[in-house]
């Protein structure tokens, strides 16, 4: 570049050539929230399939008992990844994505409050994603200690663990930009007469995750900086021999990590807070107390973290406290449920896809809901904690509920992001064949985890074959279901088909219907008036 | 394919088994009826949550011409729903807390037993009580040619207890109040027995207790419930209740056993001897590791074939199976005798290609070393 | 506000950039360097040296868009506020990465120290007496002396919080137009931070030759060298902030009214100066 950078912005402002950008610049230098909400998603999707085939890597080896297809080494390598992609690569920045593309079409702002940094937030995750993948082609394979990177064992990893741990320090930084940019276009770009209290539930939730993030996405930082210390630099953090305590890294990590599973279902909860009024025909039941209770679930989410830990031998007074602290959280949480329903109560419901998910999503989250409940209960939680009943939970809550919210979000937004209405057909057999396989692959879980079969085992006695192989093909059917998805939902509908009307849904309201679709390129340069 | 037994394990997993184990402790017991009983709360509450909601679903349609109404509030309704949950969750909170304040009770144990987990197996030391002094490692017993390998089929058939068996069980009598402390050497394992309701993670350079009161004699089974590494699905648990009498007489079995394996540091072998007893230990304890051919696991585990460490002066091997090096290595000084310790050296150093020039060393030598 | 926002858009949105990513590939190479560097690869070191100075390149353009964009008048009083949004939050996430070692050190002396003492633990460590400051139980780790609070850290101590009045003069001259001054009480503020930075170069040099003590001195020393370190690397981030300030403000940047970029630095300094204020009292006093 023969002139100075700053001289080219001023230009660039004055001309309009960069309102339409082109080809790969379009993408990679990318400051339009749509875009980047479109990188977002399709990076997420990408992930999703990446950590799925993981998964069934990990599902056909445990199609028997014994070691067919790879060394234990290698299993564990396979679980750790498979839950660090699906959870930082996967689920966190596809909701980032609807953030993205949502937040500022539903509060009526023109972008986001800081468009370069919201490319950057995206920037980084490839750099991240690499860093992770590339960690299994170093010696040793990638990071085998599971996604709680638990020490001591992650001080014996190789050096795929400290690729892990950059990696996660870089997603890290992207949250925490990615979280102040929603936190600043929700709380100062508002349109006027958007009100707080009368925003859109997607957007409460957001805000509320945002300020879960940067609250504790440093932590995690510092927990992952110590390890690295620990494993390089000879600290002692988390090793007794020179004073520290293993079990310390579990507190750290978990005052992160209970939150972060909030992080991955409270924009699941404003998706489906949006979709189900639209397709009852009747405003959200107890609009406040939903904000309410999306805000209380937050606090309570900081002082539950050590369920997670009542095996580790917690003085009796801790264990109480946290037993009592954990089954709280179901009270806003069900006051959620409840709402919904009542919502639907004596309306007029249609059931499109959107709609099917949503619906989907109340029902299997709620049994989800209802096993970390009894996993919060420290006694049953000992005889549980570990075993694949906790898997069983875990899948409830992330797959049928932050996946299938994720993809009732994609059906009731997409006609605005493509500009066609996607097949209902095929939107239907999607949701009955993921719905149904899904409860084949998880359901069977409980079962093993009662029965005692620990997780992260690449090998179990021969008396669990039958719920094993049950849910493995359950699992290569979910799987398949999510290709069908790919190929016959969301590609056609990019391409082509029915063009959307710029509000497809007769009963959704808010800001972003009242822009064509697809949504062009910039929408609310000027801010429009909310009655 | 081998695919193994189609019998329930007793004092373990059952085919098909669909809940909880049988509770053989009185803590069990408990934790078996509270789950029945937030599994009944949660199932009423779930019926009667979706019974409203599939009702909805069905009548308020519009296809059935359903018109919709526009309330979208009511105080008293969610002051209701917010206080009724809370009021369950407090009745399903005071049992469990019953039984969280009774597990945590380890006082007046009778026998008190030091667990100590390692990559890949579990040493038992008794502390306290009758049979104090017993201390040997439980390893498991399945062999491999059970488990088979990738691209390697099993060539033996699986057994009843696959996965879930050992050289040496823990014995302990009946209805006695037995304590458990655990710990580990390397990284955090986690003991349990689920027909006892016990699990308790082990955790190096720390020691945590629990405790179980077994009311019923027979063989029960657990496994390695915390991440521990490539072995972490064969390092099981197994725990035989047994009478006072029987008790007393594995007491004083083991006790004689003890003794009479116990080594003189201060015999002086051949190396021919060295090398038998030390290719035991090395398949006992090495092997994982290693492996069979030596040749470790590339940027894992180092080979000790054509090893420099191996076939250079012996003083720093010494050191270095006494005292480990991080990251993987353990120390073997608490675990292996001098004599263990000086034959596995001496294998070393005479197996594959090694022909080292110090090619053997002596336990008195492991001995001096240790101080 | 200023005459400056005149014609400013309502919101500003800037146009594509390519800084972003390029800054996100630059920090892939850092990152991969630095993960070979760790693991004893000489190319890792050069790599993440790399890497560093291109982020580095990479901002300093990016901020000079964002200066240019700035100074061209294109900001909004709402683009101001959501500045000032975002840096208050940056420093929210900046005081839990601290907590996340406060509360290291708190856990390692009020709660793993004494359980590690307790009578159980004799099992394993006969001869381990819980006072803070030891050498670890397994007795791996060298002895060393802690470190007291005199005389640098309380020298230290004083030299921020004058920093702190020094800069808060500065500030109020800008606001009252007095460029020379502020510029003065900002040159001494940075002034100030430096020389806060040698003594803690001295302290380290110190603890290492004289007391042993050192970043492997057991869970004390881990604790001592993290603290003060990120504390240490903070300091230096924020005196490099306000010396482009100051650079900015001698180049004739910033009105009396219009001058985020001077308080953001300023706010991230009084942070900076309460985290060691934190330090103090924990690490250094009890
Ligand atoms: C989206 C993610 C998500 C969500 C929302 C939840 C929600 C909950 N989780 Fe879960 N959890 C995880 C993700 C999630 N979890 C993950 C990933 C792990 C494992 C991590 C690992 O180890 O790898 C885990 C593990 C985990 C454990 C530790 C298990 C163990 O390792 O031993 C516990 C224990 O307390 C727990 C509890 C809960 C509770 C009480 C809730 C509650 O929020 C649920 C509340 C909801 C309901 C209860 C249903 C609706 C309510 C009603 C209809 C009202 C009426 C009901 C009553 C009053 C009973 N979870
Ligand atoms: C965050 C979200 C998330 C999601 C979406 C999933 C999705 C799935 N998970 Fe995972 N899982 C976790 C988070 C998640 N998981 C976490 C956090 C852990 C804990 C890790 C740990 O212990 O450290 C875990 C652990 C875990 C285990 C336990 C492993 C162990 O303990 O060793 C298992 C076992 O069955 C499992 C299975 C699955 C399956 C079958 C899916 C399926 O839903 C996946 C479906 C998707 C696909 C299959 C991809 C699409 C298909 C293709 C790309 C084409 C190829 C397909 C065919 C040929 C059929 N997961
Ligand atoms: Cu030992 Cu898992
Ligand atoms: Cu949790």
């Amino acid at each position: 570049m023969s002139t100075t950078s700053a001289d080219h912005a001023h230009d660039h402002s004055h001309d309009h050539a960069h309102d339409h950008p082109h080809g790969w610049q379009r993408w990679l230098f990318a400051t339009n929230h749509k875009d980047i909400g479109s990188l977002y998603l399709w990076f997420a999707f990408t992930m999703l399939l990446a950590g799925g085939v993981m998964a069934l890597g990990i599902r056909s080896e445990l199609f028997q008992p014994g070691l067919q297809l790879m060394q234990p080494e290698f299993f564990n390598q396979l679980t750790t990844m498979h839950g660090l992609i699906m959870v930082f690569g996967a689920i966190m920045p596809a909701f980032v994505g609807f953030a993205n593309w949502m937040v500022p079409l539903q509060i009526g702002a023109s972008d986001m409050a800081f468009a370069r940094m919201n490319n950057f937030s995206f920037w980084l995750m490839p750099p991240a994603a690499l860093l992770l993948m590339g960690s299994f082609w170093v010696p040793g394979g990638a990071t085998a200690a599971g996604w709680t990177l638990y020490a001591p064992l992650s001080t014996q990893m190789g050096p795929g663990m400290d690729m892990a741990i950059f990696a996660v320090h870089i997603m890290g930084a992207s949250s925490i930009m990615g979280s102040i940019n929603i936190i600043t276009t929700i709380l100062n770009m508002r349109a006027p007469g958007m009100t707080l209290m009368k925003m859109p539930m997607f957007c409460w939730t957001w805000l509320i995750t945002a300020y879960l993030l940067i609250a504790v996405m440093p932590v995690l930082a510092g927990a992952i900086t110590m390890t690295l210390t620990d494993r390089h630099f000879g600290t002692s953090f988390f090793n007794a021999a020179g004073g520290g305590d293993p079990v310390m890294y579990q507190h750290i990590f978990w005052f992160f990590g209970h939150p972060e599973v909030y992080i991955m279902i409270l924009p699941a909860f404003g998706i489906v807070s949006q979709i189900v009024p639209a397709f009852s025909r009747k405003p959200l039941f107890g609009y406040a107390s939903m904000v309410y209770a999306t805000a209380s679930i937050a606090i309570l989410s900081f002082i539950v973290w050590a369920h997670h830990m009542f095996t580790t031998g917690m003085p009796v007074t801790a264990q109480l406290f946290f037993m009592y602290a954990t089954m709280l959280i179901s009270v806003p949480t069900g006051v959620k449920v409840f709402n919904w329903v009542a919502t639907m109560w004596k309306g007029s419901m249609t059931f499109e896809t959107p709609m099917l998910f949503a619906v989907g999503f109340i029902f299997v989250f709620t049994m989800g809901g209802f096993t970390g409940l009894i996993l919060a209960v420290t006694p049953i939680d000992i005889q549980l904690q570990d075993t694949y009943y906790v898997v069983a939970h875990f899948h409830y809550v992330l797959v049928a509920g932050s996946l299938f919210a994720l993809f009732a979000g994609f059906y009731y937004w997409g006609p605005k992001w493509t500009g066609f209405m996607y097949n209902e057909t095929r939107g239907q057999i999607h949701f009955w064949g993921s719905l149904i396989l899904f409860n084949i692959t998880f359901f069977p879980m409980h079962f093993l985890g009662l029965a005692g079969m620990p997780r992260r085992y690449a090998d179990y006695p021969a008396q669990f074959t039958d719920f094993n192989q049950i849910a493995t093909i359950g699992a290569f059917g979910f799987g398949l279901m999510q290709v069908y998805f790919i190929l016959a939902v969301v590609i056609p509908s990019i391409k082509g088909g029915k063009p959307a009307p710029a509000k497809p849904w007769d009963g959704a309201e808010g800001l972003e219907w009242t822009v064509p679709s697809p949504a062009p390129f910039h929408t609310f340069e000027e801010p429009p008036v909310f009655k | 394919v081998v695919n193994g037994p189609a019998v329930d394990m007793k004092g373990g997993p059952a085919i098909k088994q669909l809940n909880l184990q049988p509770p053989v402790t009185q803590i069990a017991e408990q934790i078996y009826s509270i789950h029945n009983l937030m599994l009944v709360i949660c199932l009423v509450i779930f019926v009667a949550v979706f019974g409203v909601m599939f009702y909805s679903i069905l009548k308020h349609r519009k296809s059935v011409g359903h018109k919709p109404a526009t309330f979208h509030e009511s105080t008293a309704v969610e002051i209701a729903w917010t206080v009724v949950p809370f009021i369950i969750v407090i009745v399903m909170a005071l049992p469990a807390t019953k039984t969280v304040v009774a597990m945590k009770d380890t006082s007046n144990a009778d026998i008190t037993i030091k667990a100590t987990g390692m990559q890949w197996k579990w040493g038992y030391d008794y502390l306290k009580g009758e049979g104090e002094g017993i201390s040997f490692l439980s390893t498991l017993s399945t062999p491999r040619t059970q488990v088979g390998a990738p691209g390697v089929e099993p060539t033996e058939k699986r057994g009843d207890n696959y996965l879930i068996e050992v050289d040496n069980e823990v014995v302990v009598p009946v209805n006695k109040k037995i304590r458990v402390i655990t710990t580990a050497n390397d990284v955090i394992h986690g003991w349990t027995v689920p027909a006892f309701g016990v699990k308790q993670d082990a955790i190096p350079g720390f020691v945590r207790d629990t405790w179980f009161k077994a009311e019923k004699i027979g063989t029960y089974r657990g496994q390695c419930v915390e991440l521990c590494g490539k072995e972490h699905a064969f390092m099981p648990i197994v725990v035989t209740v047994v009478s006072d009498a029987d008790y007393k007489k594995w007491v004083d079995g083991k006790k004689r056993e003890m003794a009479a394996k116990a080594d003189d540091p201060s015999k002086v072998w051949t190396v021919d001897e060295l090398k038998q007893r030390g290719e035991k230990v090395y398949t006992q304890h090495c092997v994982a590791c290693h492996q069979a051919t030596g040749k470790g696991v590339p940027g894992a585990f180092p080979a000790l074939d054509a090893s420099a460490m191996v076939t250079g002066p012996k003083a720093p091997q010494i050191n270095i199976l006494l005292n480990g090096k991080a990251p993987g290595m353990p120390a073997w000084k608490g675990v292996l005798s001098d004599t263990e310790i000086a034959a596995v050296i001496t294998y070393t150093r005479n197996s594959w290609s090694n022909k080292a020039a110090e090619n053997i060393v002596q336990p008195a030598e492991v001995l001096a070393a240790r101080k | 506000m200023s005459s400056q926002h005149a014609n400013a858009p309502y919101y500003f949105v800037p146009g594509p950039s390519k800084w972003p990513v390029l800054g996100g590939t630059t920090l892939l190479l850092t990152m991969i360097g630095a993960s070979a560097w760790v693991n004893g690869l000489a190319w890792g070191s050069y790599l993440n040296f790399a890497g560093i100075i291109l982020t580095l390149v990479v901002l300093y353009k990016w901020f000079g868009d964002a200066i240019a964009e700035s100074e061209g008048g294109k900001y909004s009083a709402r683009i101001d506020v959501s500045f000032r949004w975002s840096m208050s939050w940056f420093i929210f996430s900046e005081v839990m990465f601290f907590a996340a070692f406060f509360g290291a050190l708190f856990y390692a002396r009020a709660i793993s120290m004494p359980w590690l003492a307790d009578l159980d633990h004799k099992v394993l460590w006969p001869d381990f007496a819980a006072t803070w400051g030891n050498v670890g139980p397994a007795g791996t780790v060298e002895a060393f002396r802690t470190m007291g609070p005199f005389p640098i850290p309380t020298i230290n101590t004083a030299l921020l919080l004058t920093s702190g009045v020094t800069l808060t003069i500065s500030h109020h001259a800008l606001r009252e137009g007095h460029r020379a001054k502020t510029a003065f009480w900002l040159f001494a503020t940075v002034l100030l931070g430096a020389v806060f930075m040698g003594f803690q170069v001295y302290e380290y040099m110190h603890a290492y030759s004289e007391l042993n003590l050192k970043l492997t001195s057991g869970i004390y020393g881990s604790t001592f060298f993290m603290l003060t370190g990120f504390h240490g690397f903070h300091v230096t981030m924020g005196a490099i902030m306000l010396s482009v300030v100051l650079y900015r403000l001698m180049k004739g940047h910033f009105t009396a009214e219009h001058h985020f970029a001077f308080e953001g630095a300023a706010w991230y300094w009084h942070f900076v100066d309460v985290v060691w204020l934190g330090l103090y009292v924990v690490v250094y006093w009890l």
